[in-house]
């Protein structure tokens, strides 16, 4: 087996995609990182000052917060809602599932587009509205930053809770029922079995979820766009806007810097959070 | 669980479906419905005045065609190039033990964690230099890149499911390592290579950020609608909807069986 070899086999099977990987993600990133810094004079962070001096910046680093805030806690909540329905083996299980999962392979374009013809002026929430006499409502007019937000999250909401729910049903499957008729016996109800025995033994597919829905939250942009334009702007759609009308490469960098440290810092401050909080009961 | 407690199961499945159903069946009602019914208020709410008009207006629009011919060929090179790169490596990944495997996969894993937007400026100046700026070439190179990683993973976890003995009696009796992997290893993995390469055609399919910044006039289905949405009638946005979601609905009517494994697990 260790003969020269054989020991090289593996190597060479793994060496194409290093090369294809250092190519296309350590160099840009690296070259991005240089591009964001410099200038014709060398090094410079005048392209970090005038992304901060434009307002639009921190409307959409608030946005872009904000969004993340409200969206999380409300994805895990249906999605875990959604998994445990699903284990009291439901009537037509599979149906539902097959609906509730449909999203996952739907772009955040299609689903903004999907909600436009929900909340537009002239579309089905004022049409059912007006139906029932209640007359209509600019959902996603500029004056109406509330529901324009209402807008953006449900469409999210709609789009991305499948993903969490996958990975909860999977990690779900992994729980022994043992563990919770165990409890049952002891009498435990329903709830407290599930916050006290379900759930910490969700807790690691609960925490590679949130890090990823995290990271891909923040790089949410074309369900605003479809549903608002650039009324309500978040950050990616910022690198968008200065790459493609402002026509700066450089600005455009340095917001998908910013982007790239939150996701970073996403990353590390739930892996601190879900290891520190001890075990729950 | 008592009759009651069972019809509450029942009422909030039936509920998340319609929350998850209801826009699905908008957006096709909007997108069949002729562009004089869409001018009504209220909007009809049932199927009454179907009519391919509004779709095919959106088909004969500029850039549309060009636009799912570039789409259809981007994600297709994307899976060949992505299976051509990703199955070997799922391959040694699952059948052998060797140096720097950990830092391999951790490496996987972490550019998962890379935002698209970050490589996409950059690589757009870098293809600007190559001569590949606003090619399928470039689109395809980046798609690839994005879903390379998961290629390796889900495919690892498939040659881990086929059996190692199977492969080993064949290469007893004359096969080539090739041939035992050709002839033993893929015919059992089938199945789970296609729902992969499906995965990464969706993918591609989807992605919009970085295939509108790579192109100028080559661009995909979604970056032509993205690029043309503030000044296209509501018609056209409605039908680029449902261009969009379709060969959702059939990729995960297809994939249905590995959807836990892939998302579930073998992502994590």
């Amino acid at each position: 087996m260790a003969t020269g070899t054989r020991s090289r086999g593996p190597l060479l099977l793994i060496l194409p995609s290093i090369i294809f990987m250092a190519a296309l993600f350590l160099y840009p990133l690296l070259s991005g990182i240089w591009q964001a810094f410099s200038g014709p004079d060398g090094f410079t962070t005048a392209w970090f000052s005038r992304m901060a001096d434009d307002p639009y910046f921190w409307e959409a680093t608030r946005n872009t917060a904000l969004l993340i805030v409200v969206l999380i806690p409300l994805q895990f909540g249906l999605a875990i809602l959604m998994a445990l329905l699903l284990r009291q083996r439901p009537r037509l299980a599979g149906l539902h599932f097959y609906i509730w999962v449909v999203p996952l392979a739907i772009s955040d374009l299609a689903a903004g587009l999907v909600w436009l013809s929900v909340f537009t002026d002239r579309g089905y929430l004022n049409s059912v509205l007006d139906h029932l006499g209640l007359g209509s409502y600019a959902w996603l007019s500029f004056e109406h930053p509330g529901t324009m937000f209402l807008a953006v999250v449900l469409a999210e909401l709609w789009r991305a809770t499948s993903l969490v729910f996958v990975i909860v049903v999977a990690g779900l499957q992994g729980v022994p029922r043992d563990y919770d008729e165990a409890a049952e016996v002891f009498g435990a109800s329903y709830w407290q079995r599930v916050w006290h025995v379900l759930l910490p033994q969700l807790r690691p597919s609960l925490q590679v979820a949130l890090i990823l829905r995290t990271i891909l939250a923040l790089e949410a942009f074309a369900v605003a766009q479809a549903l608002t334009g650039r009324n309500f702007p978040l950050l990616v759609g910022e690198t968008y806007q200065w790459y493609y009308t402002l026509q700066n490469p450089n600005v455009a960098t340095a917001i998908a810097l910013v982007v790239l440290a939150l996701s970073i810092l996403a990353a590390i401050g739930y892996l601190r959070l879900m290891r520190r909080t001890p075990e729950v009961g | 669980m008592s009759r009651r407690e069972r019809i509450w199961v029942q009422l909030g499945c039936i509920a998340v479906s319609l929350f998850m159903g209801v826009p699905l069946y908008l957006i096709t009602l909007a997108a069949l419905s002729s562009r004089e019914s869409l001018n009504e208020f209220p909007l009809p709410l049932l199927p009454t005045s179907l009519s391919g008009e509004t779709m095919s207006t959106f088909l004969k629009s500029t850039g549309i065609v060009g636009g799912l011919v570039n789409s259809l060929t981007i994600g297709l090179s994307t899976v060949v190039l992505a299976l051509l790169l990703g199955l070997p490596a799922g391959y040694a990944l699952a059948r052998y033990a060797f140096r720097g495997k950990d830092p391999y996969q951790l490496g996987l894993l972490l550019t998962r964690a890379l935002p698209i937007v970050v490589l996409s400026v950059p690589l757009g100046r870098i293809f600007l230099d190559v001569g590949l700026y606003d090619s399928t070439y470039a689109v395809t190179l980046l798609h690839t890149a994005l879903a390379l990683p998961t290629t390796v993973l889900i495919t690892s976890a498939i040659f881990l499911g086929v059996s190692r003995e199977q492969e080993e009696a064949a290469m007893i009796f004359g096969a080539s390592p090739f041939a035992a992997f050709a002839r033993i290893v893929v015919p059992q993995a089938l199945p789970g290579i296609a729902a992969s390469a499906m995965f990464t055609f969706v993918l591609s399919w989807n992605e919009v950020l970085g295939a509108s910044i790579l192109t100028l006039n080559r661009r995909t289905l979604p970056a032509q609608v993205l690029a043309t949405l503030a000044d296209s009638p509501l018609a056209f946005r409605f039908a680029g909807g449902l261009a969009l979601v379709l060969p959702a609905l059939i990729f995960i009517a297809v994939a249905r069986r590995y959807l836990l494994n892939m998302w579930g697990t073998t992502l994590r």
